[in-house]
């Protein structure tokens, strides 16, 4: 028995949808899709597993090798066996499939696969707008400006190659030009849509949750070599504006984790400090006329403490002052932050300590570290007054043969003993950890405090730059009547590394962190370049990456919104855009020259007629028209002679305007044989 | 059917015919006879052999016109072409013996072999359409249609006409090879020009000269103007050419395409028309600046590819 349903399609002549071929991908738009695919999967290899570059990359020669050759695709079964294995490979890398990690994986594998199935246009569709999405994903890694532009260019050729599978072969340089013109009309939505999108807080959505692994920076603990790795970092830690004049480089200290429980290798924060209710709280009294007012630009590292000088006392909004002076964000560092502290260079840091705290500061592990032990047990004996046991300290750290080094050698269980006693060589971590024992055992209340110190002005912008470089690690006392005293024992055996900076204090064979030591002259332009590369980066930083709510509202004060509201930005941008349309619109209908009723219906003939697959050149006649649909169309041929001869009338001879109306049944005519065939 | 349609119809016939000798230049027929309708005079540039005498002596005989032919040498005068006084003694009085300019169709062959003297004799002729011997002016017959001929691949000996000159001729043509059928066919079939004497005239002289006002009165559109004057500034402002079009290459370049939509059977010129007749009428007018030479037919395309038709 017939389908009832395809009867009644044959019977109106309707073929359904499945039936229609899809528009054929040209063979002349491959080349444009591969380097789509290239091009956005490209700088995704430095993240992704080698197996999976290879994977990629080889499917990518293969299918531009099969472009080459004109070869056949392969076999629907061996793409599924391909999508199966590529898919298990990557579950079993990352143990997921899910995640930012695993899904970006998923979408480049897709990516390198896809073309290998390009038969038809819609294929080509599918790899461009997957090429899109791919290049968003690249800002999960970088933001930089080298990326920005860098996806500017993939997006032009994306758009090229957009342009190319809908316009048909024209040279390379037309198609470019064209996607970069469209571009550029991009440009002033994409600004008005930057500068008014009302803005949250951090992104606008939740990444995933894995999106902050590996991000570098100080760490709850310190163990030996934990500093090391970082201190050989070039990265930038943090970048500080001062209101006020830059206070001397050996004030420089950025306190950050504080930590006050030793396990013989391991300084560790004990939970005291960070139990808030148990303790005295942390105050500040200022004790001079030394102050400081800054902004901090933090770069991500995914905890909570907030860099300050010591020590603050004026602190941005939804931080708190923690009992060890440690300044804490209510949620982990994941995006560049910008906030402003207040601080006072001479203060007198709880004069009032709790007797728990200072119990915390003088416990040592029990058994270990005899000598270091006996040396404190001696000066307690000898020397009554804390300040000059500590002053003991540095002076045996500055007489005795002490070097500062980043590569220290391994020490063992007694790693204090062996330290003050045998290599004498190390750098702060070392010289604090020592510092710290030596008090706690000739009974002073002491703690290791880490953090950056110093940092190198930007001559440029006047920004100070403070690199993961700069972390150094110092101690603190606490004195009866003093409250907490900073001694800086590193600066007793490398004193230049607090005065002029690490490259200064290490020896000339040692390993440098990158571009830390300048002495020759082309170094110094490098750095000179440098410098404002850097300063171009801050701004970057500063006003694009950093234009938060409170950046927002200052940009729209400056612009005469005061306080706006979303609502009023959402106007504001939609009232914009609106005006920018409408002019265009003005601009491009003044330059049209106005066009006669006839010549209106004929254009509207011709568009008829390009669904027919006849496209009129600018240049061809209407009585050339007419016959190049009679070759290419023979079945409208009658159809195109009459509203030729129609349009011919009444433009070209003295037609009636009769014709004008027998003009536009031509088009409708035209207009309802394509529903009929189609 | 209307007048104008019948008369195009007769045209047809002559094309019909033409196309008989003449094969496989249909283009090349049209365009001739729409410059001969247009009063103009017609340039032929190609090499021997390929039917340029063919094509007028065709011409002449559909259009019951009378032929004669000149052969230039370089030791033509002037007299040998406009003609000269004799004394006739018998009389006693001098009389003028017509030259062979004295006729309604003149093939002027291999017209740059004469001194600029003879040529330009010739061309002023053609343009006054009169002839002054000895203080006596002549009207020369109406209609008078000169086809003239250069071969271009020669130049030894030669006077190339100046672009002063070229100018006085509406059209310039070139015939080229016929293609494989028309060739084949004229390999099967003899010479043409033996089947030339057994051509019936389609038309009388007395009917020329009114099909002539009729072309000349086809109807141009403000549209088509336009169009017209878009071209031609065109060709002023491109860098490829040193001068555009002059003024009277315009006048020239309407009158044809009003023959040609004529020749069509149309009642009104169409940009296709235009187009058409544009490298006929231009190529020998415009000078290329990057190189000695004439426009070739596909700069003219390529103009015409520049300017939309609206």
């Amino acid at each position: 028995m017939p389908d009832p349903f395809r009867t009644f399609l044959q019977k109106r002549r309707i073929r359904p949808r499945s039936q229609t071929a899809p528009v054929a991908l040209e063979h002349g738009a491959i080349p444009w899709l591969l380097a789509v695919a290239v091009a956005t999967t490209l700088p995704h290899t430095e993240h992704l597993p080698w197996w999976l570059s290879l994977f990629s990359a080889a499917l990518l020669l293969g299918r531009g090798w099969l472009w080459k050759s004109n070869s056949r695709l392969p076999a629907r079964w061996l793409l599924a066996l391909l999508v199966i294995v590529g898919t298990l490979g990557i579950g079993w890398q990352y143990r997921t499939l899910f995640g930012r990690d695993a899904g970006v994986a998923l979408l480049v594998f897709f990516m390198a696969l896809k073309p290998m199935e390009m038969h038809a246009r819609r294929d080509g569709l599918v790899v461009i707008m997957l090429g899109f999405f791919l290049l968003l994903t690249h800002y999960f890694h970088s933001q930089s400006i080298p990326t920005g532009l860098w996806l500017l260019a993939v997006a032009t050729l994306l758009t090229a190659a957009l342009i190319r599978l809908h316009g048909g072969a024209q040279p390379v340089r037309e198609i470019v030009r064209y996607a970069a013109l469209l571009i550029a009309q991009a440009v002033p939505f994409m600004l008005v849509f930057f500068l008014l999108f009302p803005r949250v807080q951090g992104p606008l959505w939740g990444l995933p949750q894995d999106a902050h692994a590996g991000l570098t920076g100080l760490s709850d603990r310190m163990s030996p070599g934990s500093l090391n790795s970082l201190i050989q970092s070039g990265e930038i830690a943090f970048r500080a504006q001062f209101a006020t004049p830059l206070p001397d480089r050996s004030k420089l200290y950025w306190r950050g984790p504080v930590f006050d429980t030793y396990d013989g290798q391991t300084w560790r924060a004990s939970p005291l400090s960070t139990a808030r209710s148990a303790n005295k709280p942390a105050t500040v009294e200022t004790s001079g006329t030394a102050f400081a007012d800054y902004t901090i630009t933090l770069e991500p590292h995914n905890q909570r403490w907030l860099l300050a000088l010591e020590l603050p006392i004026s602190l941005p909004e939804g931080s708190a002052l923690w009992p060890a002076f440690e300044t804490l964000a209510r949620e982990p560092v994941r995006y560049r932050t910008r906030y402003a502290f207040r601080s006072a260079l001479d203060h007198v840091a709880n004069r009032e300590e709790s007797p728990r705290m200072l119990q915390q500061a003088l416990r040592l592990p029990a058994g270990l570290n005899p000598r270091t032990q006996e040396l404190a047990g001696e000066w307690r004996n000898t020397l009554n007054d804390p300040e000059q046991i500590s002053a003991a300290a540095l002076r045996y750290f500055r007489e005795e043969k002490f070097f500062y080094t980043l590569q220290p050698p391994l020490l063992g269980q007694h790693a204090v003993d062996e330290f003050l006693f045998g290599t004498r060589r190390g750098f702060c971590e070392h010289y604090s950890s020592a510092y710290v024992v030596l008090m706690r055992a000739a009974g002073i209340p002491s703690r290791v405090v880490t953090g950056y110190q110093g940092g190198e002005t930007n001559p440029v912008d006047g920004f100070l730059t403070v690199r993961q470089s700069d972390a150094h690690a110092w101690a603190e006392i606490w004195l009866d009547g003093k409250g907490w005293v900073r001694v800086d024992p590193t600066a007793a055996v490398a004193p230049s590394r607090i005065e002029r900076g690490i490259g200064a204090a290490l020896p000339a064979g040692d390993p440098l962190p990158a571009l830390v030591r300048i002495n020759t002259d082309w170094l110094l332009q490098l750095q000179r370049l440098r410098y404002r590369w850097e300063a171009v980066n801050n701004a970057w930083n500063q006003w694009i990456l950093g234009y938060n709510p409170q950046r927002q509202r200052e940009v729209l004060s400056r612009l005469g919104m005061e306080d706006p509201g979303w609502r009023s930005m959402a106007s504001a941008m939609a009232i914009f855009s609106g005006l920018c349309l409408l002019l265009v619109t003005i601009w491009t209908l003044a330059r049209r020259t106005r066009i006669s009723p006839e010549q209106q219906a004929w254009q509207r003939f011709c568009r008829e007629l390009e669904r027919f697959g006849i496209r009129r050149a600018p240049w061809e006649g209407p009585f050339d028209l007419a016959k190049r649909v009679a070759r290419e169309h023979p079945d409208l041929a009658q159809l195109a002679r009459d509203a030729a001869g129609h349009f011919a009338d009444l433009r070209y001879g003295m037609g009636h305007p009769r014709q004008l109306l027998a003009l536009k049944e031509c088009t409708r005519q035209l207009a309802s044989h394509r529903r009929i065939k189609v | 059917m209307s007048p104008s349609s019948e008369k195009a119809a007769s045209l047809s016939d002559v094309i019909a015919a033409a196309n008989g000798i003449i094969l496989g230049k249909d283009t090349q027929v049209r365009l001739a006879l729409a410059c001969l309708l247009a009063r103009g005079h017609l340039l032929i540039e190609d090499l021997p052999g390929v039917g340029k005498t063919t094509l007028a002596q065709t011409l002449a005989r559909l259009l019951g016109l009378q032929f004669s032919r000149i052969q230039f040498t370089s030791d033509m005068l002037p007299a040998d072409v406009i003609g000269l006084s004799i004394f006739d003694r018998e009389r006693s009085e001098f009389r003028f013996l017509p030259g062979a300019i004295f006729s309604q169709v003149l093939l002027a062959d291999e017209i740059n072999r004469a001194t600029p003297k003879t040529q330009s004799a010739l061309l002023e002729a053609m343009e006054e359409r009169q002839v002054t011997v000895e203080g006596e002016t002549r009207p020369l017959p109406e209609p008078f249609f000169v086809i003239a001929t250069q071969n271009p691949s020669t130049q030894i000996g030669t006077f190339p006409l100046p672009e002063s000159q070229l100018d006085r001729f509406l059209l310039r043509l070139e015939l080229g090879y016929p293609d494989r059928a028309a060739e084949r066919a004229l390999l099967e079939g003899g010479g043409r020009r033996d089947k030339l004497p057994m051509l019936a005239a389609n038309l009388t002289p007395d009917q020329i000269a009114p099909l002539q006002q009729e072309a000349s009165e086809t109807h141009v559109s403000p549209a088509l103007l336009d169009y017209v004057q878009t071209l031609v500034e065109a060709t002023r402002a491109s860098p490829q050419f040193i001068h555009g079009l002059s003024p009277r290459a315009a006048l020239a370049l309407l009158s044809v395409a009003r023959a040609w939509a004529f020749i069509g059977g149309r009642g009104m010129v169409m940009p296709e028309d235009v187009q058409a007749v544009l490298p006929s009428v231009a190529c020998h007018r415009l000078q290329l600046a990057n190189s000695t030479g004439h426009a070739r037919p596909e700069d003219i395309a390529n103009l015409i590819r520049s300017i939309p038709v609206i």
